[in-house]
């Protein structure tokens, strides 16, 4: 600890945390494993595996080749997987017809402006309850807590005056104000700090850096994974949020793209070929990020931060 | 933030983190109270302003005939009264029950199954299955509804066409009570699925291969290793799952409004659909916030039993 001075051992612990989480998450795997019997078992586990996969994808299958069929196919019989005739008529109605590309704008903007602000003031916060033990951060704990016990759903009419009340109505800040806390965000990176050793703050201290700055400076930094999964778990949660949208906006010109399709799926005489085609538009967003990103969602040890 | 006490807590000769801590001086002390406090202070005001303030609000509405302008006016208990009586309360909270046993083992089965799968050497383009399976994450509520509704269309619909080819009579799926509720169920399976297999297989693989290997060396065969060694092995995250499912069932709303909107008739509608119908709809605020308190002392209620019971076991 004497020489932990200055910053390299810094990033010599962070590649010595990075190898340790990679070790645990590999598990011990033998090479003594019984390679006959898995042999024997691959080609009836492979094909259960892919049937299950199969019926996964087929609803989404169905829906995403429904998409491009033109109206008056989708209710021919006999139906077909394959379109007869491929069209954009549905895409093209939706983005025309229903003000989609205003609704897109307004979903892009509350779930990139919420997802920054979640990452940043989670990490904050989780770091302050992993690193500093004391009787108000215990507390704070119990309280992030029991947000999780009492979801907006149950609270639904007075979270509704309060957003009337503090000026936020019908407005796009009225859906992001409220969802930048998250208890999960909190937890996550609570856990990540809790596994970053204190002798790194300690030496940090040590040589003169103020409380924020070890924070902004080392913590921070070290926590990239963990914000990269964050940063993708709030950027779904809130471009499919519906809830909150629901509660907050009045203006159509205000709607998010989840409110725009209920009104389109409530509607007495649902319009298919439209309904397709906005809820297709809907969800390529979110698959071209996870496709970047994917390796952040599928690889990320998720239950660090629910474990709690 | 500025810090003025920096300077003088600069400790460069201090060898041990524990002697910079038996210094204990409170200049210092203050620093730990006030930093974490800077950290922490924006989501301790939001917590206080979304969730402390309408949650004490709700408790208020409870008792009041408030219908959303207007004077707080106290009626004591007869909210809660009336809710006691109200057979379409009982109707909906117990379709929520209904739905919340029979959706989270089907999520809890199908996430550790095609988590166990997905773990197993033995299976072939493993990375490719699990990206299919995990891209109904990626799907908001309202579509997954959107998505089902077109599956399991009553006229026109994908399942009703193979069952009518196969020489089969059409199901009514949208004009049957309990084949709409298995529709949910099934919607809410596919998409649950995802991020449960993601915290399965973490847990999984965390199992030591040791313990497996020792058990099969005893002569415990797959079924025996699993039940015996892996399930146990899992268990803080199975209670994780469950506790997790059953909450968000609980809670079930975007999915049911997209896919039958409580249909048919009100015979599947669940309780926050129910909550929103006679709040906002109806403007019934305080009876409302009366059936909201209920739903929290049930989401409470199983919090806490689940908490119990994951004690005891471990």
């Amino acid at each position: 600890m004497a020489t932990a001075a200055n910053l390299p051992p810094a990033i010599a612990e962070e590649s010595a945390l990075g190898a340790e989480k990679v070790d645990s998450a590999r598990g011990r795997r033998g090479p003594r494993s019984n390679r006959e019997g898995r042999a024997r078992l691959s080609v009836p586990l492979t094909v259960l595996m892919w049937v299950i996969a199969a019926i996964y994808a087929l609803p989404l299958l169905w829906f995403l080749l429904s998409s491009f069929k033109p109206g008056s196919e989708l209710f021919s019989y006999p139906l077909s997987m394959i379109p007869r005739e491929w069209t954009f008529q549905g895409f093209v109605d939706a983005w025309e017809r229903v003000d989609f590309a205003q609704y897109f704008l307004n979903t892009a903007t509350v779930a990139i402006v919420t997802t920054v602000l979640t990452v940043f003031f989670s990490a904050c916060t989780g770091y302050a309850l992993a690193k500093y033990n004391n009787k108000g951060t215990r507390l704070f704990f119990v309280c992030i807590l029991a947000t999780t016990m009492l979801p907006t759903e149950v609270i639904l009419n007075p979270t509704f005056t309060v957003i009337r009340d503090l000026g936020l109505y019908n407005s796009l800040a009225g859906i992001i104000v409220p969802s930048v806390l998250t208890a999960t965000g909190v937890f996550m990176f609570r856990q990540f700090f809790l596994t970053v050793p204190d002798d790194l703050l300690h030496s940090a201290r040590i040589d003169g850096a103020s409380e924020l700055a070890i924070f902004f400076r080392i913590m921070l930094p070290l926590s990239r994974p963990i914000l990269f999964t964050l940063a993708i778990f709030s950027f779904q949660w809130r471009w499919n949020d519906y809830i909150w949208p629901l509660i907050v906006l009045n203006d159509p010109k205000w709607y998010t793209l989840q409110v725009a399709l209920r009104s389109i799926v409530g509607a007495e005489n649902i319009d298919w070929p439209v309904l397709l085609g906005a809820s297709v538009i809907s969800i390529l967003p979110l698959v071209l990020v996870f496709f970047v990103f994917q390796k952040y969602v599928l690889n990320a040890d998720v239950s660090a931060g629910l474990k709690d | 933030m500025a810090n003025p006490t920096m300077s003088t807590t600069v400790a460069p000769r201090a060898p041990e983190p524990g002697a910079v801590r038996s210094k204990s001086q409170q200049k210092r002390r203050n620093r730990y109270v006030i930093a974490p406090l800077v950290l922490i202070g924006v989501n301790v005001v939001l917590f206080l302003v979304f969730f402390v303030w309408p949650g004490a609000l709700g408790l208020l509405y409870s008792f009041t005939d408030y219908r959303g302008v207007g004077k707080l006016n106290f009626i004591g208990l007869a909210n809660f009264q009336k809710l006691f009586a109200d057979g379409t309360f009982y109707a909906a909270l117990g379709r929520t029950f209904v739905y919340t046993v029979l959706s989270v083992p089907l999520i809890y089965v199908c996430s550790l199954g095609v988590a166990a799968l997905l773990v197993s050497k033995a299976v072939r383009g493993r990375t490719a299955a699990k990206i299919v399976i995990f891209l109904p994450w990626l799907i908001s509520p309202i579509v997954v509804g959107v998505i089902w509704k077109w599956m399991f269309g009553q006229d026109f619909g994908f399942v009703n066409f193979l069952i009518t080819s196969a020489g089969g009579s059409a199901v009514p799926w949208s004009s049957n009570g309990n084949l709409a509720l298995t529709v949910v169920i099934f919607a809410s399976a596919w998409g649950g699925t995802a991020f449960n297999m993601l915290l399965f297989i973490a847990a999984l693989k965390n199992i030591p291969e040791a313990l497996l290997e020792a058990a099969e060396l005893d002569g415990a065969n797959a079924w025996q290793r699993f039940l015996n060694v892996t399930l146990p092995g899992i268990a803080p995250t199975s209670f994780m799952v469950i506790l997790l499912s059953t909450i968000h069932a609980m809670k079930e709303f975007a999915m049911i409004q997209a896919l039958t909107n409580g249909g048919p008739g009100t015979e599947n509608t669940l309780i926050v659909q129910y909550i929103y119908k006679t709040g906002f709809e109806q403007s019934k605020v305080g009876y409302a916030s009366a059936a909201s308190m209920v739903l929290m002392v049930v989401l409470l209620a199983i919090a806490l039993i689940q908490l119990r019971f994951n004690r005891k076991k471990a």
